[in-house]
């Protein structure tokens, strides 16, 4: 039997195809209009302005790049960092991918009924570190405070906005045949991280997140290569999802080499374990970046001269080829099929 | 059907062992190999020690693979 | 030695590709009999480094694929009664049984806890002592020692409110079955490493001695996979077929003892229902005598609408190695991995979910033919 999808599952949340399912099914068609149909990391809204030149008056047309993202995560505390972190960092980055500065940011809360003060000051004293290692500002914010049990601990919504600097086009529908494709560090931190920390199954030790801001990486990253063309923070889904999904929206096939995806060798050994494919964990202080096959080796260079970019390497390339796809070549020589996440990963024994 | 992984037995305690790969460390129950040791390896399903992996063979192997390799490239 | 890194260097598959790619007889029909084989063999493209007389068919070792439809609705409606706590691992979640999954049941509010060891599942019961604990126990020879270690912990904690739903399975009976069936064409079967670790190479002598069929007990790296798909080929056109260790480092002809005697004194071997397939005869476990008081079948009354089967499904003739998963009028369309009919597509190592995301001739994305194999 089809199991029907009559209610909304975890699945749906997991950000690979049933997510999006929902996101087309649901939300998109009644809320449709080009903006949000582009479906890059934010939105890029433009505002038409006028400046006063020798000439006379000439349109001006400021980009503003607008984000929102809501932050869920159990347990609110793990190796690395914890919710409010992420949801400064999250945020921030979102913003980064569309080629905006990021500037100003919202924090809404919703908060249980039972919740020690001493978590949620722990939690806006790493909110306040974040922003600060970002160089943002959080400038408005709500709070709720709703009855035991109708949320988990902590819930936080932040939106933000900044500017996308003119002539600066990023968007994951303008990639190329003949593009490098790069990552920026090892894979999986944070999934694992917060995985190990919510349910042990039987591990002793941590693993460390490894969410952090990208903006300040990013902006090196346009310094070198002001012809970037894509740029994707692989959180749910992992990088295999976000492959997907950048192979779509440009419709192109991308491929990928296995012995070049960094991992480190704990997150390895815990996905081994576990059953886990590492190309679909959550990242988030990681990014993707499509360029010029030319201005690779530059671009590496410039990131591995941040601190959030020292483990950058090229990773595969976007070939010819009619079909949009990922496909992956072995260590062993093989080809295989990459594709987006079906539902949530669960730890199996087959 | 089998998702086992090998992982060196790092210590041991009765029945509970603590197995190590890649650095990350993992409780194992050692009941179905009793003869296992530190520094042994063994492989890791659902929380157990299955059996116990040995490593002559392993090297064995290894070097029947890799002599192989050898007669390929002459 | 690591037991890993040293092989997967790329260097050691040569050797093999290079002879199994002079290989230019008639065409061979070699049989993966387990799940995880059938993934491993999609995950690192092997198929596509053979050549086209060497065939791949996929058999039944899957054990979640073959879980029928009766013992998921079985599990699912154990779930859904207010204070019980159904615990299973996570390879079941989403797989369909007549009218709903774990996965559905769990999000209309049942208590299902997904876990990595059955250990967490005593653990489980000892901190809820006002709830019934079951236990899912699904997985073939691999997995039943360990189930039937926790089991043995439960009676020796007198555990009164743990309870045992057993999906067990053997496999060397099913391979018999298979083989007599004559639905099959198969030349080679590439063993499970794993559940041979338990069971040692033995069960298999049968095999090649009564069905002339060459077996190699395989472990999963990519290495060991040609490796055995060289010595099978080679059997074949030499015409002795026997039973070889290839994953010499992990299994003893002996297989472990201890976990045999284990799983003697919880479990008892009866016949079982194997979805596509029907019942096979000494493969499935039951709990003894001394641990029946643990069946949850036995002991916690449920009510089961009728079963019924999806219509179209081919899950049974894929299982048996007769179709391939392009040949199932299903696949693709209205079965896929998010909304899957049969299990074949939703189990993390079912021949059609491995065939579908991997496959670079008919996987996602593809605009391919159904043909057989990459």
């Amino acid at each position: 039997m089809s199991v029907s999808h009559s209610r909304v599952l975890l699945a749906h949340g997991s950000g690979g195809k049933l997510a999006s399912e929902l996101l087309s099914t649901i939300f998109l068609p009644p809320f449709a209009n080009p903006i949000l149909k582009t479906m890059d990391d934010s939105a890029v809204c433009p505002f038409m302005d006028e400046v006063s030149t020798s000439g006379g008056k000439e349109p001006l047309e400021i980009r503003v790049a607008f984000t929102t993202d809501s932050y869920v995560v159990k347990p609110l505390f793990f190796p690395g960092g914890d919710i409010g972190r992420l949801a400064v960092c999250g945020t921030v980055n979102d913003l980064s991918m569309v080629g905006a500065n990021p500037r100003y940011l919202s924090a809404a809360f919703i908060v249980e009924e039972g919740l020690p003060t001493s978590c949620l000051r722990r939690v806006v004293g790493s909110m306040k570190k974040a922003a600060r290692e970002a160089g943002v500002s959080i400038v408005t914010g709500d709070t709720k405070v709703v009855e035991r049990g109708s949320v988990d601990g902590l819930f936080i919504n932040t939106a933000g906005i900044g500017l996308v600097p003119p002539g600066r086009k990023v968007s994951g529908a303008l990639v190329q045949e003949g593009d490098s494709v790069i990552l920026s560090g090892p894979v999986a931190n944070h999934g694992i991280s917060v995985l190990l920390e919510r349910e042990r199954m039987g591990f002793v030790g941590t693993v460390q997140s490894d969410v952090a801001p990208l903006n300040h990486l990013v902006s090196r990253m346009f310094e070198t290569c002001p012809n970037l063309r894509a740029l994707r923070d692989p959180t749910r889904g992992g990088v295999a999802t976000s492959l997907v999904e950048i192979s779509r929206q440009s419709g192109v096939t991308i491929r990928i080499f296995e012995e070049k995806i960094p991992i480190d060798p704990d997150v390895a050994g815990a996905c081994e374990i576990l059953g886990y494919d590492p190309l679909y964990v959550a990242n988030e202080g990681k990014l993707l970046a499509f360029v010029p096959r030319a201005e690779a080796p530059l671009v590496v260079e410039a990131m591995r001269s941040i601190e959030q970019g020292r483990g950058a390497v090229v990773i595969g390339e976007v070939t010819g080829g009619p079909d949009a796809r990922v496909l992956m070549t072995t260590r062993i020589g093989g080809t295989r099929v990459v594709d987006m996440l079906s539902g949530g990963q669960f730890p199996r024994i087959c | 059907m089998c998702l086992a992984v090998p992982a060196k037995v790092v210590s041991l305690e009765g029945e509970k062992a603590l197995v190590e790969l890649g650095g990350i460390v993992h409780q194992a129950d050692t009941r179905l190999v009793p003869e296992v040791k530190v520094g042994d390896y063994v492989l890791l399903h659902a929380g157990f020690a299955i059996e116990s992996l040995d490593e002559g063979e392993a090297l064995e192997t290894l070097r029947l693979l890799e002599e192989l390799v050898k007669a390929e490239v002459a | 030695m690591s037991f890993v890194e040293e092989l997967r260097l790329p260097d050691l598959v040569r050797p093999f590709i290079r002879k199994i790619a002079s290989y230019e007889g008639p065409p061979i029909h070699i049989m993966e009999v387990c799940g995880t084989h059938t993934v491993a063999i999609f995950r690192h493209g092997l198929k596509g480094l053979l050549p086209p007389a060497v065939k791949l068919l996929s058999g039944p070792g899957c054990p979640v694929c073959v879980t029928p439809n009766e013992v998921i609705d079985r599990a699912i409606a154990l779930a859904a009664v207010p204070g019980h706590i159904l615990v299973t691992f996570g390879d079941m979640m989403k797989v369909p049984g007549s009218y709903s999954s774990l996965a559905q049941a769990k999000a209309e509010g049942a208590d299902v806890r997904v876990v990595y060891s059955p250990l967490e599942s005593i653990q489980l019961a000892r901190e809820n002592r006002s709830k019934i604990v079951i236990f899912f126990g699904v997985g073939f020879e691999t997995t039943a020692p360990t189930t039937a270690a926790c089991l043995v912990e439960a009676r020796s904690a007198s555990l009164r409110n743990y309870f045992f739903l057993s999906a067990h399975k053997l496999v060397p009976p099913a391979i018999g079955a298979l083989l007599t069936s004559g639905d099959v064409h198969v030349d080679g079967l590439i063993c499970p490493g794993h559940v041979s670790a338990i069971i040692g190479s033995k069960p298999y002598e049968f095999i090649a001695r009564d069905h002339g069929i060459g077996c190699v007990v395989t472990g999963f790296e990519p290495v060991d996979i040609l490796q055995a798909l060289s010595l099978l080929v080679e059997m074949r056109t030499s015409g002795r077929p026997s039973v070889v260790i290839g994953y010499r480092r992990a299994v003893r002809p002996e297989g472990n003892v201890k976990a045999q005697e284990l799983m003697r004194t919880v479990f008892s071997v009866g016949s079982s229902v194997w979805r596509g397939i029907g019942e096979i005869p000494g493969t499935g476990l039951s709990l003894s005598d001394e641990y029946e008081g643990f069946c949850a079948t036995r002991h916690l009354d449920v009510k089961l609408r009728p079963v019924r089967e999806a219509a179209g499904c081919s899950c049974g003739e894929i299982l048996r190695g007769v179709k391939s998963p392009p040949e199932c009028r299903l696949f693709g369309t209205a079965c896929t991995p998010e909304y899957p009919v049969g299990p074949c597509m939703v189990s993390t190592e079912g021949t059609c979910a491995a065939w579908y995301r991997y496959s670079p001739s008919t996987g996602a994305g593809s605009g391919g033919s159904s043909e057989r194999g990459a």
